[in-house]
């Protein structure tokens, strides 16, 4: 019998498509693979549940009454205190209760606003880069935001000038202070830690001699080690010996750290510029300076930029430390409020809550600077 | 000789050349750095030493000899130096030494295996196993390890029992919030000889498998020695040890009435510490690993499949040697990171060389630039050992003739 018509071709077979085929070979393709689906199932059965239990559906949200942005949200009829939050499961009114200390230490209450304006100028300040990408002078309006932001959230921060109250260093803290200590840190050290990548890279062996020792003998030793050193030692180099500000002290110590880590990633970037780029710069006649800042630097800078950021994000894990010579921060806050007699024995709930604030930070900064990755990776393919 | 031509072609120019003469710039720049910097460490050492006699702080390392007065948490250091209040201040810094480097130790011990382990399930066919393997790395390596540390201490001695009602396994170890307590070892004599027989068992080992290559090598006879190192490394010692009559047995911690009595306990101090510094360092080994084995070709794989390689034996003889190159170096320098972080243990009060030494002896004693220095000294002198061993393994798994 001949056939005159096309057969219409046939559906694949069931387990050949979607779902099934799927499971077929992401999960059970062989029974070493089947007994890993299974245990890594038997992981998340025994993790997930109690942590879900504890965190959300044992929990306590008994806030009272919450104000959020003029709405009136009512979560029970009064908040609840430690003694009828159960021991079992986590007790979120001690985190709402505070909240306050969490993020602004001990900064008065009434000049909250002040902290709220910088956190808000950082906002804009990464919108506005993200706007100005086009520009033409974009490198003008970046640098003056750069030297402008910081003088302006110092200013709000900490007043004085006869125009705001001043208020203390040591009332700074939580959040707020770990934010101080990482923006801090990566400002100043950053151009020390440029200098010192061009100093170890120089011919000038006297200099090369000096950044090398200074990098090589930083890297070699725990942060904690130099935030003793600044808290204990630095005060006794100096002339006066007053005791000058303690938060001061710590950012010292943390800028000088981290200029040998922004160092040799600068470095890195140093290394990676072709040598015809240097003698090109020599051939037109430009001088040392203006063959760094105009030829060398710009590229290299750009191509370390994702380790620049990787670094940053070290730095900002590294500010807990500072907990560790007596300053405020957000994980400092934990045993702090646990001390509070009305809410004794709450540390669980504060490290989880310190915990997820970080890693929301952290994990954003990460992706970013993976973003950053790919982008300059791409840029660079020829 | 360089130099007396550049003098000689100095002398030959007049000021204004000399002014744009490179190799005078070059000199000049030097000493002027120079000067600064010595004119920077004049001033600070002068007032340091103003300070220090205006303080009326001492100097010199005579306090080392002093009695140091406090206690410290017993664990491994305190056992081996013997350590009571009565002990010098030298002793502390012995036991704190010691501690940070069983902290060290034992941290990259778990850290490597588990590290292993999660970087090549990252890698795995299996869907969750390597969604899983992914969510413990962004989930551990994004949050401080300060805080991790904290975080297990915490967790240590509020959910394990109190000693009355340690979890006990068979009434050998016990786990309550001040612990493990495990059998104490005790050693009598002839136990030196069985560890003398283990050692002689891997010096065995490396000269079989040495004999094995080259035969490997000059006949193509592949021999398995799996079965001989065994037998070597833990069959020589097991002999002496049942001939010399079992030279060892345990002290077993004792259920009292408050507290366990006898046994070693570890403290909860060590295992939070070790614990979060390994599964933080892990990530990052984890990443090693997986970029190493990603970057191995894979043609590679293909050749050795086409050669008639099994699968394990493809990843033993092609892949892992050359995803090891890759990987190995940047695990190095997390070991020397996870070093570096045990200093956090000052924060839980894990006596380690920060937190006794540095810490305590610190507070008592006042003279910050000595103590500071021999720690920072001791990182220095670790941070110097990891390098060179970075540098040794480097040149030996360079690509010859690349």
């Amino acid at each position: 019998m001949a056939v005159n018509e096309l057969q219409s071709t046939r559906k694949p077979p069931i387990s050949q498509i979607g779902a099934i085929l799927w499971l077929r070979t992401n999960l059970i393709s062989s029974w070493t693979n089947g007994l890993l689906t299974f245990a890594s199932l038997y992981l998340l059965y025994i993790a997930i549940p109690p942590l879900l239990d504890w965190m959300v559906l044992s929990a306590n949200f008994n806030f009272g009454t919450v104000n959020i942005l003029g709405f009136e949200i009512k979560f029970s009829e009064v908040m609840a205190d430690n003694q009828n939050c159960g021991r079992d499961a986590a007790c979120w009114p001690y985190i709402y209760e505070k909240f306050y200390m969490y993020i602004y230490g001990f900064y008065p209450r009434e000049e909250s606003w002040r902290p709220d304006v910088v956190y808000g100028l950082t906002a804009l300040l990464f919108v506005i880069v993200r706007l100005v990408r086009n520009y033409k002078y974009k490198n003008r309006v970046i640098l003056s935001m750069i030297v402008t932001y910081p003088i302006v959230s110092y200013i709000l921060i900490a007043g004085g000038f006869g125009l705001l109250p001043v208020v203390e260093t040591h009332q700074w803290g939580g959040l707020l202070l770990s934010l101080i200590i990482a923006s801090v840190g990566i400002i100043v050290s950053f151009p020390i830690g440029v200098v010192l990548a061009l100093g170890r890279q120089s011919d000038l062996r006297v200099i090369k001699l000096f950044s090398t020792l200074f990098i090589e003998f930083i890297r070699g030793v725990p942060l904690i080690t130099i935030l003793f050193m600044a808290s204990f030692v630095l005060p006794l180099f100096l002339e006066s010996s007053t005791n000058f500000d303690k938060l001061l002290r710590a950012l010292i110590g943390i800028a000088l750290f981290q200029a040998a880590y922004f160092a040799e990633v600068v470095r890195g970037g140093l290394q990676a510029i072709p040598k015809g780029q240097y003698e090109a710069a020599d051939a037109i006649g430009l001088n040392y300076f203006q063959k760094n800042a105009l030829i060398i630097l710009p590229q290299a800078l750009k191509i370390s930029i994702p380790n620049i950021v990787g670094s940053s994000i070290s730095l900002f894990k590294d500010s807990t430390l500072v907990l560790i010579i007596g300053l405020m921060d957000m994980l400092a806050m934990v045993n702090m409020t646990s001390n509070d007699p009305y809410w004794l024995g709450r540390e669980t709930e504060g490290f989880v809550f310190v915990t997820m604030v970080f890693w929301v930070i952290l994990y954003s900064m990460s992706r970013y600077s993976r973003k950053l990755e790919i982008r300059f990776n791409t840029e660079n393919k020829n | 000789m360089k130099q007396q031509n550049i003098l000689s072609q100095v002398k030959s120019l007049t000021f204004r050349e000399m002014l744009y003469n490179n190799e005078v710039r070059a000199f000049f720049f030097q000493v002027a750095t120079f000067l600064l910097i010595a004119g920077l460490f004049y001033t600070i050492i002068g007032n340091l030493f103003d300070n220090i006699e205006a303080r009326g702080i001492h100097t010199g390392f005579s306090f080392l000899k002093n009695r140091a007065g406090f206690d410290i948490l017993p664990f491994l250091g305190n056992y081996i130096q013997d350590y009571t209040p009565e002990s010098s201040n030298l002793t502390v810094f012995y036991v704190g030494l010691i501690n940070t480097l069983i902290v060290a130790f034992i941290g990259i011990f778990v850290t490597t295996f588990l590290g292993l382990f999660i970087g090549i399930a990252r890698l795995s066919n299996n869907y969750l196993v390597a969604k899983l393997a992914g969510g413990y790395i962004e989930l551990f390596r994004n949050i401080p390890v300060l805080l991790q540390i904290f975080f297990w201490y915490n967790i240590f001695i509020n959910i394990f029992p109190h000693p009355k009602k340690s979890f006990s396994f068979f009434d050998m170890a016990f786990l309550n919030q001040r612990g493990l307590y495990l059998p104490k070892p005790i050693l009598e004599d002839g136990f030196l000889l069985v560890i003398i027989a283990f050692v002689v068992g891997i010096i065995l080992t490396i000269f079989m498998k040495r004999y094995f290559n080259k035969k490997h090598d000059e006949t193509g006879v592949y021999t398995r020695t799996l079965g001989y190192s065994t037998l070597l490394i833990l069959g020589l010692p097991a002999v002496f040890f049942l001939l010399l009559g079992s030279p060892l047995h345990f002290d077993f911690a004792v259920l009292g009435k408050f507290n366990l009595k006898g046994g070693m306990q570890i403290v909860p101090e060590f295992i939070a510490l070790t614990f979060a510094l390994s599964v933080y360092t892990a990530t990052y080994i984890a990443e090693a690993i997986r970029s190493g084995i990603e970057a191995v070709d894979k043609g590679q794989k293909e050749a050795a499949a086409a050669i008639g390689l099994t699968q394990t034996q493809s990843l033993k003889l092609i892949v892992l040697p050359q995803a090891l190159r890759v990987a190995i170096p940047p695990t190095i320098n997390q070991y020397l990171n996870l070093t570096k972080n045990s200093s956090l243990a000052t924060a839980i009060g894990y006596p380690e060389l920060m937190s006794s030494f540095g810490g305590t002896v610190l507070n008592q004693v006042g003279q910050a630039v000595e103590i500071l220095g021999m720690a920072m000294l001791v990182y220095l002198f670790i941070s110097l050992c990891i390098s060179l061993l970075l540098n040794f393994v480097n040149k030996k798994m360079a690509i010859p003739g690349r």
